[in-house]
């Protein structure tokens, strides 16, 4: 992907995390701030002389400048080095190493969200051995018999003089709780096998949703009228869904975007994007379509129908990110907590009010976006009985950065804010620039 | 001895093995398999010991425990639990019950006998 002309992005974001004001930087290779201020914000090309003066300034290769590294994977290996405990990383270097040897970042991000999703796993499995109930009672039953076992064969072995009757007594004691234990231990891997479900747990189900949805770029206009029946041997004939957990998940998402699509035509939506800019409530308006519809499909066709594709996240009332189409530039913590000054957030707390916001994601793109949040209740309606709620964010990306949107990050940990009300943790870009 | 222990324990054969030892070390042994009673079957005997298994029908151990340590009666009775579960959380929860010994299954005869022995004596 060409990046050359977000050089200035880079600067900026070199330039802030190595802490160097912008008028230092600019009178160390000889031009006016109010210059290096426009270069920083993509509004003057880069090139030749000045880019290599300014990446000797900043400690770094001019490639790194003029071509930079893809941000998603820059945003991983700050993930990895924060997750690091027995070594310290130069994270100030991430794009460095990731420009330099992009094959060895690749790997590292892979290994740790490979690590994480293990880790997942190990404390799916803890939790299983610790409030299983069946499984607890099986251990202990299956305990309380060797315990029986070794307790009679100790009597039969260090006991001198045992009486005929006694000896045939534990004897018997002893085959019946062999037997006892054998079927016991049958029946508890049978148990095993069926709730093991193999791979169920290895990884998240939301990673294996994510990959199918990916798969088909989140459009399943082709599935029209299929019954749910249809709908179901679709999704139990993905190939990326390997757990009952997965496939649950993928099924409610697959029949939700079945809807928006009959109810929001893909022919429409083209009518719709060629008359101007993106009006998600114009088109909830023309079409009574639910707000959190109209962005989920515009999320779905943007593939198809724009040269820049739009980003979607949605998470519960909790605030646990629940489904995620990546944007470029736009990194969502695969499991950390999210910048909780996204319009995602606050739309929890403002039900059904549709916000917009311009968003200037932090870091080294330091790109804009128009977001569109909503969030609408979930199920049916009760008596006396609150409802849940869904949170949707579309995420518009915006060609030329003007400056005029609030400071977002991805998850605190690697977003260089200094001062910031929501910090939930030291940044590690702070802590180790 | 000549002195009293009562085993509650819903595994037979883990009564009869216990039983068997107790009784050939000059113990008195009483046994009962449930929960539900267990409560007064303690508090009818006032055993000098009382061999408690954690995970019982009825009711578990600790619950049983802990009655027994709020009646004036058999508040200080000596308790030696057995459990399958070995984690320290497992032993807090024995300790916080008023366990006056805490044994994890399988144990040996000898470490039964030599727990209920100093219980006595202590």
């Amino acid at each position: 992907m060409p990046q050359s002309g977000l050089a200035g992005s880079r600067i900026r974001e070199r330039r802030l995390v190595a802490k160097v004001r912008q008028a230092d930087l600019a009178e160390r290779v000889g031009i006016s701030a109010s210059y290096l201020n426009l270069i920083e914000h993509n509004r003057r090309r880069i090139g030749g002389k000045l880019l290599n003066d300014i990446a000797k300034a900043l400690g770094v290769e001019a490639s790194l400048l003029s071509e930079g590294a893809e941000a998603t994977l820059l945003a991983n290996l700050r993930e990895a080095a924060a997750d690091a405990q027995a070594v310290a990383p130069e994270v100030a270097r991430s794009d460095e190493f990731a420009g330099r040897f992009p094959g060895f970042a690749a790997l590292i991000a892979e290994q740790h969200r490979r690590l994480r999703s293990l880790e997942h796993t190990a404390a799916t499995l803890t939790d299983r051995l610790t409030h299983d109930p069946h499984l607890a009672t099986s251990v202990h039953e299956m305990l309380s018999m060797v315990t029986a076992i070794r307790s009679t064969a100790g009597i039969l072995a260090d006991t001198k003089e045992l009486e005929p009757e006694w000896r045939n007594r534990f004897h018997r004691n002893l085959n019946e709780d062999s037997q006892r234990l054998a079927e016991g231990a049958e029946q508890l891997v049978a148990y095993l096998d069926d709730a093991g479900d193999a791979r169920a747990g290895m990884t998240l189900p939301l990673e294996e949703v994510e990959a199918m949805l990916q798969a088909h770029a989140f459009q399943f206009d082709a599935l029209g009228e299929a019954s749910l029946e249809a709908l179901q041997t679709f999704v139990a004939n993905q190939p990326h869904l390997t757990t009952e957990a997965a496939r649950d998940m993928a099924l409610t998402v697959v029949r939700q975007l079945r809807a928006d699509a009959r109810a929001l035509p893909i022919e429409m939506m083209a009518r719709v994007l060629q008359d101007g800019p993106v009006a998600p409530e114009r088109i909830a308006g023309d079409t009574g379509a639910p707000l959190s519809a109209v962005l989920r499909r515009l999320a779905a066709v943007s593939d198809s129908l724009l040269a820049q594709p739009f980003g979607l996240v949605m998470c519960d009332a909790a605030g646990t990110l629940m489904l995620r189409k990546p944007v470029e530039g736009f990194a969502v913590p695969r499991f950390s907590g999210a910048c909780p000054k996204w319009p995602l957030f606050q739309a929890l707390s403002r039900p059904m009010q549709p916000l917009r916001q311009r968003l200037t994601m932090t870091g080294r793109e330091a790109r804009d976006y128009d977001c569109y949040a909503v969030s609408e209740p979930i199920g049916q309606m009760q008596v006396n009985l609150a409802p849940l709620y869904h949170s949707y964010m579309l995420i518009i990306p915006i060609d030329v950065a003007d400056d005029s949107g609030a400071p977002v990050g991805s998850s605190c940990r690697v977003c260089p804010l200094d001062q910031c009300d929501g910090r939930r943790e030291p940044s590690l870009l702070a802590a180790r620039a | 001895m000549g002195k009293n222990v009562l085993v509650i324990e819903d595994e037979p054969n883990i009564i009869e093995a216990i039983s068997f030892i107790l009784s050939r070390d000059g113990w008195s042994v009483a046994t009962h398999s449930n929960g539900h009673d267990a409560v007064g079957v303690v508090t009818e005997a006032l055993p000098d010991v009382v061999i408690l298994d954690v995970m019982l029908p009825g009711k578990s151990g600790y619950d049983i425990l802990r009655e027994l340590r709020d009646a004036e009666e058999t508040r200080k009775i000596p308790v030696l639990m057995l459990t399958a579960k070995g984690q320290v959380k497992d032993r807090e929860m024995a300790e916080r019950a008023g366990a006056s010994r805490f044994m994890t299954k399988p144990f040996s005869n000898a470490e039964v006998l030599d727990a209920v022995r100093e219980l006595v004596v202590s």
